[in-house]
């Protein structure tokens, strides 16, 4: 299948987040958002009057309350009012509508947010709300169990072993001493088992963080960033949620979404991917034909921080980033959502020598 | 470049009631899903994406069910987007739908909206707790009805007007097939004497709870020109957002619902609503939100919209029929009832409306809103393709 062709340029020209960490209890949601909106307006110039579109993602079950977006819309200051909409998604499936306003021309800029607090509930309890209501929720099976369960798929496939899984670890958190936003930051012992073959090091940290990137189009993104990250091709695919009729040690749709992004058709020289477990880089490595010449995750990855709702649109971001910094001329980025890896976004950010 | 001509081919409905107790969640989007692909004479492979919306997990009790639905809905290899803007979620789902054709991403869409209000009680659902909110409010009747109170007061209205919306609307719901409430015993005085329960909101003044999916599928031209049946072209579509409350905001006519009008009037290059606009079907999940919103979207001066009330110009046989269909007085799967307006508007410029049919329909505006009085998503459909 062809790569979807974009009808428009379209860059990610800003990228801001919080330092992600395990409790924020004196912030509200908003509180939380309002310093990363004001740094993504701040590194553009852009007031909240000058964006074309809004676009969020977050989570009213992690809220704990129903309509939880609306306070965010206090932080971005929705006044007078705001073409704007929300997906109950992480901000990376944000960022992707918001990608296709623009390619209709109605809009040339778009500011972009995604936040979430774990801290308040028992997210691996939280988690398991998501799951096939009739007849797996009831047996409120944890996001690290199923998780779980892949790992050792792979290793009964012999993808992958113990060893393998620990340097995933430690390369993560050697990698996020660099990066100050990281909530879990250089290398730590594995720790004991989670669950089965899943140890403490294997899972992501327990967090609160929010993200946010302005995405602009055209000669509008040149005037903002000296270097925007043009995004060359975006998509995202679902998968069964069944896991029993799932290759657990596969994702064929991120390798789908790879394809309609155009991530094979050039080399890459870094991937930030959206892999709360260490068990699950190695599914995606495999499904985007990652070599051992491409920097993945740079940043730390979701093992260094895991801020659900905001995690995907931090790969998304960190990528940009770099383009930005001239520290990488084309890199993917891959964000997930579901019970082990069930849906998967990848964007393919270039940017121009 | 122009964007693609947005068409509206297929449009499909559950049978709207209090509990579906017969089907699963799966079964009930399923159902709605599978009356649009047949609408449309296609099938499931036809569909390149998905887009669906519903408002709050809490009401089901699932977390995200998309992705438990995503096998449901045809979507496994497939895009699958959820969208979540309150109230106003049916109409922004559908508007994110037609982007994605517009924009040329995909060609065909399956976009769908749905609420399973018997799996819990919607009304305390919409009742936060402290400290999110102060313990005074009810459900959304509690927080709309000083609003509406206020209207009353700023404009003059008699209080009858109120209780002639529900009476229309419930009437209307007897010629829809999939209405909720077939009430073929209501009176104007049997509407008049029901309890009164937010004040000055009374119990028929109020909508349903109900379980409900609608689904449409959007094509671009060449889709159009395949379709088995008329097609409704989309002409103009937007959606505006404001705070829920600070100084100044005007419940009874936020400005971003005069915004998101005036956007959509301008895409679509009305210049006269009330003269150019064959009929509306707006989102009154109170009585008195039909004139409010007659007000708000530009179909009477302000002040002024009561009067057409009063006058009958809303009736079906009116001469600016609002709510042939009955509207979310008589149909109200809250997450589906946003995308219930746009697809019922699509029904009417399509000639396929059945009993609610306005005569020589050719242009509709679809509307919907949420939170408190501050998202908006419009569409406006036309029997014609838009020129230029």
């Amino acid at each position: 299948m062809a790569p979807t062709p974009a009808a428009r340029d379209v860059a990610i020209v800003a990228f801001a987040q919080s330092d992600h960490r395990r409790r924020t209890d004196e912030l509200s949601e908003v509180e939380l958002l309002m310093p990363v909106l004001h740094q993504v307006l701040d590194a553009t110039g852009l007031k909240t009057s000058d964006i074309g579109f809004t676009c969020s993602g977050s989570s009213d079950y992690l809220a704990g309350r129903a309509f939880s977006f609306t306070m965010a819309l206090d932080g971005v200051g929705a006044w007078p009012p705001i073409s704007e909409s929300h997906v109950e998604m992480d901000g990376a499936w944000a960022l992707y509508e918001a990608w296709v306003k623009i390619l209709t021309g109605e809009a040339d800029t778009a500011l972009v947010y995604g936040y979430g607090k774990s801290s308040p509930g028992e997210v691996r309890d939280v988690l398991t709300r998501q799951l096939d209501p009739y007849y797996v929720a009831p047996l409120w099976p944890d996001s690290v169990a199923l998780a779980a369960l892949q790992a050792q798929a792979l290793i009964d496939a012999g993808e992958t072993d113990e060893p393998a899984l620990a340097a995933v670890a430690a390369r993560s958190r050697d990698a996020a001493s660099a990066n100050s936003h990281a909530q879990v930051r250089g290398s730590r012992p594995q720790g004991d088992y989670v669950v089965h073959p899943l140890r403490t090091g294997d899972c992501p940290p327990i967090g609160d963080g929010a993200a946010a990137v302005i995405l602009a189009a055209g000669d509008r993104a040149r005037e903002l960033c000296a270097r925007p990250a043009w995004i060359r091709g975006m998509d995202h695919r679902i998968e069964a949620h069944g896991l029993g009729v799932r290759d657990l040690t596969d994702s064929p749709s991120t390798r789908l979404a790879g394809e309609r992004a155009g991530a094979f058709e050039l080399p890459v020289d870094t991937a930030e991917l959206h892999a709360p477990f260490t068990s699950q880089e190695i599914v995606l490595r495999k499904a985007l034909r990652l070599g051992d010449d491409v920097a993945v995750n740079p940043s730390g990855g979701a093992l260094a921080a895991n801020p659900v709702m905001a995690a995907g649109l931090v790969r998304l971001g960190e990528a940009a980033a770099r383009i930005h910094r001239g520290e990488s001329d084309r890199a993917l980025a891959h964000a997930t959502s579901g019970p082990c890896l069930q849906q998967n976004l990848v964007a393919v950010l270039e940017g121009e020598s | 470049m122009s964007k693609e001509p947005v068409a509206v081919v297929g449009v499909g409905q559950t049978k709207h009631v209090a509990a579906r107790h017969d089907v699963s969640i799966a079964g009930l989007v399923r159902e709605a899903a599978q009356r649009a692909l047949e609408d449309a004479g296609l099938g499931w492979s036809d569909i390149d994406a998905v887009v669906i919306g519903k408002a709050p997990d809490f009401f089901e009790g699932v977390m995200m069910p998309e992705l438990y639905l995503a096998d449901a809905l045809g979507a496994v290899g497939k895009p699958m987007l959820r969208v979540h803007t309150a109230g106003s979620v049916g109409g922004s789902t559908a508007l994110v739908a037609s982007n994605l054709v517009a924009a040329r991403v995909h060609q065909t869409v399956l976009t769908l909206a749905f609420e399973k209000q018997s799996e819990s009680n919607a009304m305390w659902g919409l009742s936060l707790p402290i400290p999110f909110t102060q313990p005074l409010l009810a459900g959304a009747g509690g927080f709309f009805a000083p609003h509406v109170r206020a209207y009353m007061r700023r404009t003059g209205a008699p209080d009858t007007v109120g209780s002639l919306v529900a009476y229309k609307d419930r009437r209307n719901a007897l010629k829809n097939p999939y209405a909720h409430l077939h009430e073929h015993d209501i009176t104007l005085e049997k509407v008049q004497a029901s309890p009164m329960l937010w004040d000055p909101i009374r119990y028929s003044e109020t909508c349903p709870s109900s379980d409900g999916a609608c689904a449409m599928i959007l094509t671009d031209r060449a889709g159009a020109a395949r379709s088995p049946r008329p097609p409704a072209w989309v002409h103009g579509g937007a959606m505006r957002s404001e705070p829920t409350l600070f100084a100044g905001k005007d419940f009874v006519s936020p400005q971003a619902g005069k915004d998101c009008a005036a956007d959509v009037y301008r895409q679509a290059k009305i210049a006269d609503p009330r003269r150019e606009i064959d009929a509306v079907e707006m989102y009154v999940p109170f009585s008195w939100y039909e004139p409010m919103w007659l007000e708000n979207l530009g179909f009477a001066a302000e002040g002024e919209g009561w009067k057409l009330t009063e006058a009958g110009v809303t009736e079906l046989d009116g001469d600016l029929p609002v709510n042939p269909s009955g509207g979310v007085l008589s149909t109200n799967p809250i997450g589906a009832s946003g995308m219930i307006r746009f697809a019922e508007a699509a029904l009417q410029v399509r000639g396929l409306a059945g009993e609610h049919q306005v005569d020589g329909a050719r242009k509709a505006l679809g509307h919907a809103y949420g939170g408190g009085s501050q998202f908006f998503a419009m569409w406006l459909v036309g029997a014609e393709p838009p020129t230029g």
